[in-house]
């Protein structure tokens, strides 16, 4: 695998020119109220899927800007063909719809008050039938690498992560990037340790003083303003230190294997910000819970995620394809059936980082073609809001 | 090249990872430096699990563990060489 850059995959070419390699018609609900009749509709309209979330009631600020920006950003996500959005009533449910509609995919919405759930449920669910029937005979079309948006996040994170499975991702990207990939990285938190190393790493000083702002922000604001102890309860997690890490420097030092050797970051993203600095490498603010930092990937219109893990976390996200990469023999031994890339030969020093790399690549554009991952097939779908703060 | 039972990240690390299960106190272990691909043999004094990590020289209290080459926080008792190092001797220096 010589010439990244004449890769291809098959893909589904949507109406804003972005490529999706999933095809689904989603209910969207605007609130938690709005769950019951998106999980309806989708139990009537078989080839559907229900997205339901906890939240969407009196937040405000930036709180509410960010619910916004993550329902529409998933709606707009080229792996979606066509979105139904259902909310209580309908002037929120309204902007979440014209948010999405200027992708130029399907998009209607419908609410409750003066109509009812079963009411609400049989409009949606014709729209629904519509809406799958037209999307069931949408065709791939082969598409080059540059059109594949590649996401990373590690999570049950262990030694072997740092030394197998991040820095496979990492080979991925420094292949790749060069040949017009989007690639995102985040984790605000879990950069802790690192910061030095991760702030040379931006395209530019005033990027770097961006990121670093940013990481601060969440020292400052989110930590040192919430902590009653020394975090070593939380982080790193039980899992982590089942794991062997122990300190949030060891695990940050690992986390950054993701973004190997060579690329830099072209922008620090808030959450679930579409990166508009075109091809490349991206730092997104988020949490380093895998669920709200996936879910914000996706809503930023990533296509594919690659998942180090080390102790066997099994995330999945519902539009999203989760790739599995471990290096861990004992999870390959005692959970195989989560993991869609085995590295652990790194550790036996029979794999190398560049040969692993090449063997993700090739995972990675499978999956684009349509091979269901470990998290699809097991139907781990999480779907998981960021919320800033407490609502009103 | 045989498999390694330990591998440290590079040639300054003072911590490196057990890699195999089953490691037994006692072990001649082999263990290989992935920076540079050089090894040495050390003999490690605890039942170590897969992913914990192993001092590879004495340390002492308020000594710096590094991995990566980098600081990944402060030792709080000493662990002599082939020791195991985890929560119990070492601490985060953040937060």
């Amino acid at each position: 695998m010589a010439d990244y850059g004449n890769l291809t995959f098959q893909g589904w070419r949507r109406e804003n020119g972005r490529v999706g390699v999933r095809n689904h018609v989603i209910l969207l609900p605007l609130d938690d109220l709005s769950n019951a009749a998106c999980e309806a509709v989708a139990n009537n309209i078989k080839g559907t899927m229900a997205l339901p979330h906890a939240y969407g009631r009196l937040q405000f600020g930036a709180d509410l800007d960010l619910h916004f920006r993550t329902l529409i950003g998933t709606g707009s996500n080229p792996n979606v063909a066509a979105v139904i959005v259902i909310g209580i009533e309908p002037n929120w449910t309204n902007r979440v719809v014209e948010g999405i509609a200027k992708t130029g995919k399907p998009v209607s919405g419908f609410w409750i008050e003066q109509h009812g759930d079963i009411a609400t449920i049989a409009s949606a669910s014709y729209r629904a039938k519509d809406y799958v029937q037209w999307a069931s005979e949408l065709q791939r079309e082969e598409c080059p690498i540059a059109d594949l948006w590649v996401s990373t996040k590690c999570g049950e994170s262990d030694t072997t992560t740092g030394l197998a499975s991040c820095p496979t991702v990492g080979n991925l990207y420094d292949k790749l990037i060069p040949h017009g990939i989007y690639g995102v990285f985040g984790e605000t938190s879990e950069i802790t340790g690192a910061e030095h190393l991760c702030k040379k790493r931006a395209a530019s000083p005033e990027i770097a003083e961006k990121w670093y702002k940013m990481w601060k922000s969440y020292q400052d604001d989110v930590i040192e303003a919430h902590k009653t102890d020394d975090l070593s309860d939380s982080q790193p997690t039980k899992g982590n230190i089942e794991g062997g890490l122990t300190t949030i420097e060891e695990k940050a030092l690992g986390n950054l294997e993701k973004i190997g050797r060579t690329c830099t970051y072209l922008d620090a993203l808030g959450p679930a910000e579409e990166p508009a600095k075109g091809p490349g490498l991206y730092f997104m603010d988020t949490s380093s819970a895998a669920a709200e930092c996936v879910t914000l990937m996706g809503a930023a219109g990533y296509v594919v995620h690659t998942f180090p893990t080390g102790q066997g976390n099994v995330i999945g996200n519902p539009i999203v394809p989760v790739v599995k990469i471990t290096g861990n023999p004992r999870t390959i031994r005692t959970m195989p059936e989560h993991m869609d890339v085995d590295v652990s030969g790194i550790l036996r020093r029979e794999l190398t980082i560049e040969a692993a790399g090449d063997t993700l690549i090739d995972m990675v554009v499978r999956t684009a073609n349509g091979r269901l991952t470990a998290a699809e097939a097991l139907g781990h779908r999480e779907f998981v809001m960021t919320k800033l703060y407490r609502s009103a | 090249m045989s498999i390694p039972q330990l591998l440290a990240h590079g040639p300054h690390d003072n911590v490196g990872v057990v890699v195999v299960e089953g490691l037994k106190a006692g072990t001649e272990a082999f263990c290989v430096i992935t920076e540079n691909d050089t090894s040495f043999t050390m003999t490690v004094n605890a039942d170590i699990p897969i992913g914990h990590k192993v001092a590879l020289k004495d340390l002492v209290a308020g000594d710096t563990a590094v991995k990566y080459g980098e600081d990944v926080g402060k030792i709080v008792a000493a662990v002599a060489k082939g020791g195991h190092v985890h929560t119990h001797n070492l601490k985060t220096k953040r937060w």
